[in-house]
């Protein structure tokens, strides 16, 4: 019983966390991206397109993490080149992005998927207790978690994530010195719409083997919660994305149990959660406003 | 090639008129593309999409009853978005404010009255506003990011109708369909002729509303104050306004505006409660209150203009098969286009070869 709590709440989190991973990035280098919902529902419906008409889920991976990096570089043109407001631009994004995938979604409806397998490697898959949770994962679970060790070493271990954070503190400085401020924000949104395509890719490829129109169900936004609440460091996500995953969880196992409470108040949760996940990190005034990126959301426009 | 933007003296008013009027072009231009690449002839598909759905009387009739519940809300946003709140929630207040508005016709079907149905714009406007107010407060007192908030709000609400309609309001009569009981005469609003058209009182209230805020924004310190802070803080202050205050103020307006526009739907199409009462009016209303240069009148414009667009994607379906899903795509597109046009107000763009940016270096 355990087990199977925990093996389907480490799917439960992982389209969270690589969602989140990507956002993270995005915005230490200073840029708010609020179109997550729309660029993983745009890998979701790519992801099962190619999949169910290719055959090959990690076809189908590669079309996620490609849609996602395509219609992010909409909102990178609007508001890098364009300077255009970031909430706003965001918006737009997960408006078009639902739109458009509800669009291309059509035909699919009701198709059955084919489900991402899992690895199996005999011997240590068959350790009991640990043996499935540790090594009979699907590929996707152990990329979420190689993301972060290489997020948290690039940003802070690397040239280039000290440029990335300095173009997110400090762009006019970060420019002064040389750095191709609007470069690397563009490379750090196409990272971050990669990582939102791979996540809804997780959700029609191995959460749910189906295409459903609006099948993220506001896990976008919620991956977008999930950065305040790291406060910006990448080891906190984990356990973020995984406190929500447990929360899912919590409420599909409490359902059938009934406790008299109505369905759609157990459907509530994750949100409710988050609301109150934010509350209680914006209390905390000292660990957000030190990892805050100080030009979070702010426009740059270089000076020649 | 590449992009540069020249910052302007000063903004562009001509670019202020223009700005929106290039963003529709384009994204009929777009529309044009799309259907194209669906396999149907462009130039049909922008007919049926853009200019049959103006041509006969009932459709005008239906553009207006869309476009109240988008001009309501997008009137309250875009307080919300000059004063610098990000409210996106308001596909939440919106539901929040149908249900307490129908409390009087589902649990008093008996009472029948001229006074019912101002009483229940009023209890939509409070329902909406005290749902509003939910992360306005969260954002003053622990400063907790509104947008996220307000968002999440919207899940919990629309959850809560399903319950509601399923659960304790649940008709007797409905065979076990999740609706409530029928309104009774008196809790539904009628249509009044207009020249050759029937228009629903419901669009009256949205016109008052229009003049009402017109005048609000350019004529009284309220209008200056919401400008004021949300341009700089810092300069308001100085004024002795408050930004914590301002920040309930705009919510609770939007909260109800977005509370009143869903009892107008739920009194006009629907007249009664189900789990479903709004095709996403809420998050529309973004884009209105954007196309409408977050102006009164702007908006009343953008409103039937994107009303058009729901109804032109109703139209190429009927008339030429296609998805009706084109109109939420072209919708999400022209934010985008509307927030890049008006770049042009405070930047001119310079197309700038790579060539002469490596001689001006050398230079």
């Amino acid at each position: 019983m355990l087990e199977a709590i925990i093996l389907t709440v480490i799917t439960a989190a992982t389209p969270l966390l690589l969602a989140a991973i990507g956002e993270l990035v995005v915005e230490r280098s200073g840029v708010l991206n609020l179109g997550v919902e729309g660029m993983m529902v745009m890998g979701a419906v790519a992801g099962f397109a190619i999949t169910v008409s290719t055959g090959s889920p990690l076809l189908g991976i590669v079309a996620g993490l490609v849609a996602g990096l395509a219609v992010s570089l909409i909102f990178g043109f609007v508001t890098l080149t364009l300077v255009a407001n970031q909430v706003a631009s965001g918006l737009a994004l997960t408006l078009f992005g639902l739109g458009l995938s509800g669009l291309l979604g059509e035909g699919f409806v009701g198709t059955p998927g084919i489900k991402l397998p899992s690895l199996s490697i005999p011997g240590l898959t068959d350790i009991p207790y640990v043996g499935r949770i540790l090594f009979g994962q699907d590929i996707l679970v152990y990329v979420s978690f190689a993301l972060v060790l290489a997020v948290s070493w690039f940003l802070f271990r690397t040239r280039g994530g000290l440029v990335l954070r300095a173009v997110g503190d400090n762009h006019v400085s970060a420019h002064a010195l040389g750095y191709k401020v609007i470069r690397v924000r563009y490379l750090a949104v196409m990272f971050g719409g990669a990582c939102a395509g791979l996540g809804g890719a997780y959700l029609s490829i191995a959460y749910t083997p189906l295409w459903v129109e609006n099948m993220t169900a506001g896990r976008g936004w919620i991956a977008l919660a999930l950065v305040v609440f790291s406060s910006w460091l990448p080891s906190r996500l984990v356990i973020g994305a995984y406190l929500f995953g447990a929360v899912t969880i919590l409420q599909l196992h409490a359902q059938p149990l009934g406790l008299g409470v109505p369905s759609q108040f157990l459907s509530m949760l994750p949100y409710l959660a988050t609301v109150v996940v934010l509350v209680a990190i914006s209390g905390n005034r000292r660990a957000t406003r030190f990892n805050t990126p100080a030009c979070l959301g702010a426009p740059f426009v270089p000076d020649r | 090639m590449r992009i540069e933007l020249v910052r302007r003296p000063e903004m562009s008013r001509t670019m202020m008129l223009v700005s929106p009027l290039i963003a529709v072009g384009l994204t009929v231009l777009f529309a044009a593309i799309v259907f194209a690449l669906q396999g149907h002839d462009p130039l049909t598909g922008i007919f049926y999409f853009f200019i049959e759905p103006l041509m006969s009387s009932w459709s005008l009739e239906q553009l207006v009853i869309k476009a109240t519940p988008l001009i309501i809300i997008g009137l309250g946003l875009s307080v919300c978005y000059l004063s610098n709140n990000w409210n996106i929630g308001a596909e939440g207040q919106l539901t929040i404010g149908a249900i307490t508005g129908s409390i009087l016709p589902i649990l008093y079907p008996e009472f029948v009255s001229p006074i019912v149905a101002p009483l229940m714009i009023l209890m939509a406007a409070a329902g909406g506003a005290a749902y509003g107010l939910v992360p306005a407060v969260l954002k003053t007192r622990f400063g907790t990011n509104e947008i996220l908030t307000s968002l999440m709000l919207v899940y919990v609400s629309t959850l809560f109708l399903d319950w509601v309609v399923r659960g304790p309001w649940k008709s007797p009569q409905a065979f076990g369909f999740p609706i409530t009981v029928d309104f009774n005469e008196s809790a539904v609003l009628g249509s009044f002729p207009v020249g050759p058209l029937y228009l629903n009182a419901s669009a009256f209230i949205a016109l008052a509303l229009v003049v009402v805020l017109a005048v609000v924004m350019r004529s009284t310190l309220k209008g200056f104050e919401i400008r004021v802070l949300g341009q700089s803080p810092r300069a308001g202050a100085f004024a002795g306004f408050s930004a914590r205050r301002m920040t309930s103020f705009a919510f609770a307006f939007s909260g109800a505006l977005a509370g009143v526009a869903g009892l107008m739907v739920v009194m006009t199409e629907i007249q009664k409660l189900q789990p479903v009462i709004s095709p996403g009016y809420g998050f529309t209303a973004i884009i209105v209150a954007f196309l409408g240069r977050l102006n009164p009148i702007g908006i009343l414009i953008a409103g039937l203009v994107i009303a058009l667009s729901y109804l032109g994607g109703e139209a190429i379906q009927t008339s030429m098969q296609m998805s009706s899903k084109v109109a939420t795509v072209l919708q999400g597109m022209l934010l985008f286009f509307v927030l890049a046009c008006d770049t042009l107000i405070l930047y001119r763009i310079r197309l700038v070869s790579t060539r002469s940016t490596q001689e001006q270096a050398r230079a």
